[in-house]
């Protein structure tokens, strides 16, 4: 039954990755983006590996898809003609992934109990942690005494990020380039959508902005 | 029992990817992006079941709250444009 649940989620990983590829519409491909990470986290969560799913759905669901659309708003809705043929990155891709096939086959089977991970130093940590950090949790005395700095530098380095992404946050609107007729149209911060107003605060150099001015915010998909 | 929930959980997975697939508007792409957080959820409580562990419940409980402020975050970017604003634009302008 666990095959089966595996089969139809690999199913429809493979389509979402697909229609990512093939849609137009970068907004419902962020969308899609956002059902790929659900579904990769069910997948962990069948392989066993709770904390990995855990961070996929919060980071891949949750987060990227907030970044995704930021990024969004800033470059518009519709994908561009690609100027270049994709043959070459095609090549490099797949053959990337056929060597990460290849590397696979030397990996232990999977959830055996003669892997190596599980002979290294686990045993000793299951055995002797309570003795000789005093904590009966061993996740926590691995986390908190045995990995200490590592823990430290990790939280230094999620503390540092969190303020970055709380200073970006706060800087509040900036002025929005807008792509129109070739060229690039700075719109001031606080106007409404040029469309609106007859585009009437756009400038290019002084010079009256066109009246089609296309939307950033289109938001009909 | 489980089984017959599994294959119904996959199977609404599905549909509901159909309609992120095709969904006109945007609205209906959220919506089936919430709709799937929703069915992996189930998933994820099916599976516990089903392979006779229910530890863990309680994180697709967590999933279920990481899956309503995603859904919150990307109605509230709709509606304000940006993360760091908490007024409409519109009341900017007055």
């Amino acid at each position: 039954m666990i095959e089966f649940v595996d089969v139809a989620l690999l199913i429809l990983l493979g389509i979402t990755a697909f229609s990512i590829i093939r849609q137009q519409n970068l907004f419902a491909a962020v969308m899609m983006m956002g059902i790929y990470s659900l579904l990769s986290a069910g997948l962990f969560v069948v392989m066993d590996a709770v904390d990995v799913a855990f961070t996929e759905a919060a980071v891949g669901a949750g987060i990227s898809t907030i970044l995704m659309l930021g990024t969004l708003a800033l470059v518009g809705h519709n994908e561009h003609q690609p100027q270049h043929r994709p043959i070459l990155p095609l090549f490099v891709v797949v053959l990337t992934g056929a060597i990460l096939v290849y590397g696979t086959l030397d990996i232990p089977p999977f959830g055996d109990a003669s892997n190596p991970a599980h002979h290294h130093v686990a045993p000793h940590y299951l055995e002797e942690s309570e003795h000789e950090i005093g904590i009966p949790n061993v996740v926590t005395s691995i986390l908190a005494s045995y990995r200490g700095y590592d823990t430290l530098g990790e939280t230094t380095v999620i503390f540092v990020a969190l303020v970055g992404v709380l200073l970006l946050l706060s800087l509040g609107p900036r002025p929005r380039r807008i792509f129109s007729n070739g060229r690039w149209i700075t719109v001031a911060a606080d106007d409404e959508d040029p469309s609106e107003k007859g585009a009437g605060d756009a400038r290019v150099d002084g010079v009256q902005a066109p009246d089609e001015v296309e939307l950033l915010r289109d938001t009909d998909g | 029992m489980f089984i017959a929930a599994t294959v119904g959980v996959l199977a609404s997975m599905s549909l509901v990817m159909a309609r992120a697939l095709m969904g006109p508007t945007v609205y209906d792409r959220v919506l089936a992006v919430n709709t799937f957080g929703t069915k992996t959820v189930l998933l994820i409580a099916v599976l516990g079941f089903l392979t006779e562990r229910p530890e863990f419940l309680d994180l697709a409980i967590v999933y279920a709250l990481i899956n309503f402020i995603g859904t919150i975050a990307v109605l509230k970017f709709f509606e304000y444009r940006d993360l760091g604003r908490t007024r409409r634009p519109e009341a900017d302008a007055e």
